[in-house]
């Protein structure tokens, strides 16, 4: 089962590599081949990032301690 | 045999009011108001209670008209009446004729208390508030595992962002123990590393039904949690101590949630107008590109590729004859000092001066320049202009 604490931290990395790979891509002096890698990574990033929030399902733990009094 | 004696109800009733009214004629009365209803007549029900017993109270409009507030339940009164006794139900009042307001409540006075108390420690700074992490992986929940608070964080979860994972530690939250069972909870939740959050509250109720999120356990519990802490007690008007002292106080659970949850729609929007942005970044680089490459091939040098090599012979041809020209004025230039060196040199021509006279000697090929360094008895030349005539020495 996967670590929803890693899950949604990468998740976050993500976000944030997109948001830094459109802003390298509106610099118009960028060589071609940086510039296809760039583009390529982003795509693959967003799409990544919305299937896992298509695919999430809520996780809910109940701790059954003897704190829960009566 | 006797019969036993008996009175009828109404009559043993009357008896008592009898009684009653005859003896407290005037009483004055402090307690807590609670049950208080303003009926549409105009007249007051309420109930005068204590720790230990509580007080039917009547209040008709003539009389309450004449009060300068309006009772809340919780605030402490004097009531001054008489008590009569209603016998359809075999009750007693007090028909209050007076009312005065001593101020708060026990539990007012309580909550007051303990707010004062925590302030001045210091509980309630702003320096100590924590930021509340606004990506949070795992929420740690403390409330009634039954109540509708829970109910409605899951169902927030869920619609907003369900990547989420949600963590209850069960606790009561009203009645005896409440305040305990809280901060076990909170504690509890505590030794789990990976928890960014937790939200500590329940729904909405009476200021006795909240009254665990106003005990001193519960504030102590929330002011020690490691992890930073959302108060989400379902009231929105009054705080609560646990307001004061967490981290961030939300209105309601479903607000507490509400406030550190992403929404999944605005996520996914933002993930589309990415991806838009990102395709037409990548037409207008390759557009650019495209441009300059463009401009570059149809340009009229690159087009022609015969005019490179005339632009460039010509531009050969030019920096030959400015070499040519360079070198000749140069050449001229050496010729012209050499001559003249060659004149100076001929001016000072030793044979110029020998034409005029002078003879200059020379022995073992070198020459004589002082008297005493010629050696008579060697043999020495007399050098002429023209010719040089060899002297033997005198011992020969």
């Amino acid at each position: 089962m996967s670590n929803p604490q890693n899950e949604v931290s990468h998740f976050k990395e993500k976000l944030k590599r997109i948001e830094e790979i459109t802003s390298f891509l509106e610099d118009q002096d960028l060589d071609l081949e940086q510039a296809i890698k760039l583009y390529e990574e982003g795509m693959k990033l967003s799409q990544e990032c919305l299937s896992s929030l298509q695919e999430a399902e809520l996780k809910i733990t109940e701790l059954k301690n003897s704190f829960k009094t009566n | 045999m006797q019969l036993p004696q008996y009175k009828s109800v109404s009559n043993l009733t009357l008896e008592i009011k009898a009684t009653l009214e005859m003896n407290f004629r005037r009483e004055t009365v402090i307690g807590e108001v609670s049950n208080f209803t303003a009926h549409g007549s105009g007249h007051w029900y309420f109930t005068v209670k204590d720790s230990g017993a509580a007080l039917s109270c009547t209040m008709w409009s003539n009389n309450n008209r004449k009060v300068g507030f309006v009772p809340k339940n919780g605030m402490q009164i004097i009531v001054t009446g008489s008590v009569s006794v209603y016998p359809p139900r075999g009750t007693y009042q007090l028909d209050v004729q007076e009312m005065k307001n001593v101020g708060v409540g026990d539990l007012q006075v309580a909550f007051e208390f303990l707010k004062e108390k925590l302030g001045k420690e210091g509980l309630f700074e702003t320096e100590r508030k924590r930021t509340i992490f606004s990506f949070p992986a795992k929420i740690g929940v403390v409330t009634s595992s039954t109540g509708a608070a829970w109910q409605d964080i899951i169902a927030v979860a869920k619609r907003r962002f369900p990547m989420v994972e949600l963590v209850l530690a069960p606790a009561r939250v009203q009645g005896e123990g409440a305040g305990e069972s809280i901060a076990a909870a909170i504690a509890e939740l505590n030794n789990y590393d990976d928890i960014d959050v937790l939200i500590v509250g329940r729904g909405g109720g009476s200021l006795e039904d909240l009254w665990a999120f106003n005990e001193e356990v519960t504030a102590r519990a929330i002011a020690s949690s490691r992890i930073p802490v959302i108060s989400a007690v379902g009231h929105e008007v009054d705080f609560t101590i646990s307001d004061f002292v967490a981290d961030l106080r939300a209105a309601t659970p479903t607000a507490a949630m509400e406030l550190v949850t992403q929404d999944q729609n605005e996520m996914s929007n933002f993930l589309l107008s990415s991806i838009s942005a990102l395709n037409s970044l990548i037409d207008k680089n390759l557009a650019s590109k495209r441009d300059l490459v463009n401009r570059f091939v149809t340009s009229p040098v690159v087009s022609t590729p015969v005019n490179i090599i005339r632009m460039n012979s010509q531009k050969l041809d030019l920096a030959v004859t400015q070499l040519d020209n360079n070198m000749s004025g140069l050449i001229k230039e050496l010729k012209n000092r050499i001559n003249s060196a060659f004149l100076h040199l001929k001016a000072n021509d030793h044979k110029r001066i020998l034409k005029k006279g002078f003879v200059f000697v020379t022995q073992d090929e070198k020459i004589v320049r002082i008297s005493t360094e010629l050696n008579t008895l060697k043999p020495f030349n007399l050098n002429f202009f023209d010719d040089k005539i060899l002297i033997k020495g005198s011992n020969e």
